[in-house]
């Protein structure tokens, strides 16, 4: 108990006095996080519509099972995956992103990259079909459609890049192996909590679980209050 | 092909999994007029409908739309002349008037202030411009759909059961639009409805579906003074079982 209100006081300071290595930490894992979240966003949303809406589409009983069986990929075997593309002897090795930035954000787009599709997939599926057939009986374009059916299913789509977020976020395998947890260059918040526990720096180690917390909680806050309005509509 | 008929169906049949779901040998919707179609539950009449509004293809047989044969998905610009209300008003999550212009907003097109507060009068929705459907009532909703249908001034408007389960007031509403529109625009009109009455009070002809075969099609007057078939009879007489 005393180490829980210890971290916790421990973290106001640190965010108060904004220690430069900490703003280091924080400003890294907001960078790396953010940028896979937004190329699985990219990648991912209109790959989820594709799937959910062209029943037909060649290969759709292959590429089903394999998202869904990526939104469970546990993310060490994902980092390792990464690890062996992008060591010297790997396909990716001349990049030289290894122990970077660029490897954990490779890594994170993996991870993240299946849970925005199959979440995608279950939000526009659950549009009523009968809005797809007026849609397209008020005549619109196959582009408006998917478009039109993605601004109906919204709420689930941001529940899906919600959901995205908190798993790369909270992530630590992955970027561990791919990123090295270097001082300043590749350290994030869960593996600079994975060094202080080792160190024994449990406090220290609490106050960083608690500031990934706080920016869980801003996201959560956010997206419920979104949720809200969308319910009232 | 006479200049007046907008469609007209060949020897179609609709086959759903190896099921027949809908046999019309002949079946022509002219210009500018008001059919209905009339039918217990299961007869084919929303299945027909999603084939006028080239929602689906038919299974065997011709459908042509303004003597053009259809024979698969038509070019963007042939669906945009036809559109369909559905029972279900099936409006969108944002703002009584972005649902309205949406059909328009689709094509590029704007529709001005005036001209949509004009139609938010003729559908008793106005002061109702900003609410969302989940703030509105059955009838409301269905008057929206409506709104959006025609405001995008279709050849052909395709209702299916539009009036099913609401209050006479709504129901009233609507038919009396759909009846402006088809007198003062020419609309053709093709109204799917287990409704006899309202077909009888809008429809110029009717025609009687029952599983999924074309009965019997003629002026409305003669399908209810002097039916012709043994079936359109029993079906009216309300002692058809099924």
């Amino acid at each position: 108990m005393e180490t829980l209100l210890e971290a916790f006081l421990n973290a106001i300071k640190l965010l108060w006095e904004m220690d430069p290595e900490l703003r280091q930490i924080v400003l890294l894992t907001l960078r790396v996080t953010g940028t896979a979240l937004l190329l699985a966003t990219l990648l991912g949303l209109p790959l989820g519509v594709l799937l959910a809406l062209r029943q037909r589409l060649p290969a759709r009983g292959c590429l089903l099972p394999l998202v869904y069986t990526g939104m469970g990929l546990p993310p060490v075997v994902a980092g390792l995956f990464v690890y062996l593309l992008l060591s010297n002897q790997g396909p990716l090795g001349d990049l030289r992103w290894l122990f970077t930035p660029k490897a954990m954000i490779a890594a994170q787009t993996v991870i993240a990259l299946p849970l925005v599709i199959g979440l995608t997939i279950a939000a526009v599926q659950s549009v009523d079909p009968v809005i797809h057939r007026q849609v397209k009986a008020l005549g619109a374009t196959r582009w408006q459609l998917a478009w039109t059916i993605l601004l109906e299913a919204r709420i689930g789509v941001l529940a899906a890049i919600v959901a995205a977020f908190g798993r790369i976020i909270a992530e630590v395998g992955a970027v561990m192996l791919v990123g090295g947890n270097i001082q300043t260059q590749t350290r994030v918040l869960t593996t600079a909590i994975v060094l202080e526990t080792r160190k024994g720096n449990f406090a220290l180690a609490l106050a960083l679980g608690f500031i990934l917390m706080g920016l869980a909680f801003l996201l959560n806050f956010t997206l419920y209050h979104l949720e809200r309005r969308g319910a009232r509509q | 092909m006479t200049a007046d008929l907008l469609y007209r169906l060949t020897a179609v049949t609709q086959v759903y999994d190896g099921q027949g779901v809908l046999s019309v040998p002949e079946l022509v919707v002219r210009r500018g007029e008001i059919l209905a179609v009339i039918g217990p539950s299961g007869a084919g009449k929303s299945t027909l409908l999603r084939l006028l509004n080239f929602l689906e293809m038919p299974t065997a047989g011709q459908l042509t739309f303004d003597g053009q044969p259809i024979v698969a998905e038509p070019p963007l610009a042939v669906r945009r002349r036809v559109t369909t209300v559905f029972q279900t008003p099936a409006l969108l999550s944002r703002s009584v008037a972005a649902n309205i212009v949406y059909g328009l907003k689709l094509r590029g097109e704007r529709l001005g202030a005036a001209v949509l507060r004009e139609w938010l009068t003729r559908l008793g929705l106005k002061g109702l411009e900003k609410r969302h459907p989940g703030q509105l009532s059955a009838g409301e909703a269905q008057r929206v759909a409506l709104a959006r249908a025609l405001v995008i001034g279709p050849e052909a408007l395709l209702l299916d059961e539009p009036t099913a389960n609401l209050d006479p007031y709504n129901v009233g509403l609507i038919e009396t639009i759909v009846h402006e529109e088809n007198e003062r625009q020419g609309m053709t009109v093709v109204l799917v409805t287990h409704n006899i009455f309202q077909a009888r009070r809008l429809a110029h002809r009717t025609a009687l579906l029952l599983n999924g075969r074309l009965v019997e099609i003629g002026a409305t007057e003669q399908i209810f003074e002097r039916p012709q078939q043994r079936e359109t009879a029993a079906f009216l007489r309300g002692e058809l079982v099924y």
